[in-house]
């Protein structure tokens, strides 16, 4: 590129100093509402509800005392116990499967590959009925295990999208080589495969941990008081409060910092898990 | 679904020769057992209780009525689609999906262009990027609501003293706009998803073709639409399906935003209501089975549009 001609060089370089600031707008508009969210949950609610807001206003961390005065600690542990469980829950189930879709693929494996994403498609809302009928009659209402249950259907296929397209990458012959050598079928798997796509593990794992936790539709449906999750407390902590901004900011920060630290520190994990493992 | 799904050949061949029909029997089924947890547990917990829904959609059912259980044919899809407010619900899912997955996928394609250059703090810009995504729904919801919207001390309003004095105008703007403040909150949030997966579609450009392209004097314009729009054509399809599935089942901006008030009931909060409030287990069955059907509808034609929209592109 340094071989061009000198005037294209310098437009380009003009131009280039515009684009940079672009970018920089733009990342600074979509992080800007989270900023403004991080500094009101450090001001008194008076200033908090001021108009014109007052930047300046001295910090406080009375939100976050309220917010946490009001017992939050067992909705925050339900919701890492349902999503810790049944992310192990989801790689436990579709590890297996996708070595069966693509390492030693079974007839039709690109049917059953498309089934998991077609149950992607059928709406919670449309199979919520029946779940929570049966759950009435077993008396399995407001038990985390059932969210734990529902969550793993619900990241199921993603993580068998994710996990057959790193398995894909395995190369035959190194598997090959392995069954020669006389190694068992677990053999195989822990000493050749699972190096190769703990990485696709990882993946599936961080999205599938992000999106039991946010989940909102079953947590408020199927528990009561003993499995609310932290979304559902977060929806009740709001109707609850009067004057309140400051500590809506804070209550929403707390329960989104799981996601947020997951994510920040798997940047990369986060591309491969959203497109199912089809973008590396 | 077009990327990575090729067959890959050799690999589903069966063992050939001197192995009898029971063996490979034996074999497939060998080959099918590690597969067996997840599909038995997929079917039992996603297809029975839809099955169910199925069936409870031609059945009048209400909580508050158990005498009158019974079969009631198509009662139930006529009630819903001929119910104005349910016809409106599909109407208010067409319109927010399509927006918010539409709106999303622009700009995420612009952030991800001007992210595909290597600039100072380009890391830095990233991470701000993604960080909408990372805000939990219904934190996102409540921060949109109370913290952007609120007529009097939201920031938006507060904004627009700041730039016009005192005699602002203080709009109220989840009353004015109820749909598009919803639809914004969203497309803040899946903005960043578009933009991550078109920006690994973009790095994955084979960069060599475009310089030559541009050596040979194409301008940036040319290269962006017969070399990079076709490249990423597959990335798009791919972001605004996956988009689409997430979006059309909304329910925490919604339920957080408006409580489905002012005409914004999409088709997932009112089956929420159909069934949580007035406890009409058939009705809201049948308005399920026509939200999968919907579903089924907007996945395809998503897809669809973006591929013509690029065949046109190339055959021009």
């Amino acid at each position: 590129m340094s071989i061009q001609v000198a005037p294209v060089t310098g437009r380009k370089s003009h131009g280039g100093a515009v684009l940079t600031a672009l970018a920089w707008i733009v990342g600074i508009l979509f992080v800007l509402p989270v900023l403004w969210m991080l500094l009101t949950s450090f001001h008194s609610e008076e200033d908090a509800a001021k108009n014109p807001p007052d930047l300046a206003a001295p910090l406080t961390l009375d939100g976050y005392r309220a917010f946490f005065d009001t017992g939050p600690w067992p909705s925050i542990l339900n919701s890492l116990t349902a999503s810790l469980l049944s992310t192990a829950l989801v790689i436990l189930l579709a590890f297996p499967a996708a070595y069966a879709l693509s390492i030693r693929p079974v007839k039709k494996w690109s049917d059953v590959l498309f089934f998991f994403l077609s149950t992607k498609m059928l709406p919670v809302v449309a199979g919520l009925l029946p779940i929570y009928l049966f759950a009435q009659s077993v008396s399995f209402l407001d038990n985390v295990w059932l969210l734990i249950i529902l969550y793993t259907s619900m990241n199921l296929p993603i993580a068998v999208w994710m996990l057959r397209s790193f398995l894909s990458e395995v190369p035959v012959e190194i598997l090959e080589e392995a069954s020669v050598d006389g190694a068992s079928l677990t053999r195989t798997l822990r000493s050749v495969v699972a190096p190769v796509v703990t990485p696709g593990i990882a993946s599936a794992a961080l999205i599938c941990f992000i999106f039991s936790w946010n989940e909102l539709l079953f947590a408020r449906v199927l528990t009561g008081t003993v499995a609310q999750t932290a979304p559902v407390f977060l929806t009740g902590f709001v109707t609850s409060q009067g004057l309140f901004l400051a500590k809506v900011c804070a209550a929403s920060l707390v329960v989104s910092l799981p996601v947020l630290i997951a994510g920040f520190a798997a940047q990369d994990k986060l591309v491969q898990g959203l497109s199912l493992g089809a973008v590396k | 679904m077009t990327v990575d799904t090729e067959v890959r050949p050799g690999r589903a061949t069966a063992p050939s020769g001197a192995e009898g029909t029971m063996m490979r029997k034996a074999g497939d089924w060998a080959r099918r057992a590690p597969l067996m947890p997840a599909l038995v547990f997929m079917i039992i917990v996603t297809q029975l209780p839809f099955l169910v829904t199925l069936v409870v959609s031609f059945m009048d059912w209400n909580a508050y009525y158990p005498d009158e259980r019974g079969f009631a044919g198509v009662d139930n899809f006529r009630r819903v689609l001929t119910d104005a407010n349910t016809r409106h619900a599909i109407w208010v899912t067409i319109v927010l999906t399509a927006g918010v997955v539409l709106i999303s996928l622009l700009i995420g394609l612009a952030a991800a262009l001007l992210l595909d250059r290597k600039f100072r703090g380009r890391g830095v810009v990233r991470t701000m990027m993604i960080t909408p995504f990372l805000v939990v729904p219904v934190a996102a919801a409540l921060l949109w609501k109370h913290a952007l919207y609120n007529p009097t001390y939201g920031l938006f309003n507060g904004v627009l003293k700041w730039i016009f004095g005192e005699n602002a105008p203080q709009p109220d703007w989840i009353s004015n706009q109820p749909l598009w403040s919803i639809i914004f909150a969203l497309v803040w949030q899946w903005t960043p998803f578009m933009m991550l997966i078109l920006l690994a579609g973009l790095q994955g450009r084979p960069l060599d073709v475009i310089e030559a392209a541009r050596i040979d004097g194409a301008n940036g314009w040319q290269i962006f639409r017969s070399m990079t729009l076709p490249h990423l054509r597959q990335y798009l399809e791919l972001s605004a399906l996956l988009g689409s599935i997430y979006v059309v089942q909304n329910f925490d901006a919604v339920f957080t935003i408006t409580s489905g008030g002012l005409g914004t009931a999409n088709l997932p909060y009112t089956i929420y209501q159909i069934f949580y409030t007035a406890h009409d287990y058939g009705r809201a069955s049948a308005a399920g089975v026509i939200v999968v059907i919907g579903t089924i509808i907007i996945a395809t034609l998503a897809l669809r549009s973006v591929s013509t929209l690029f065949r046109e592109e190339t055959g021009r």
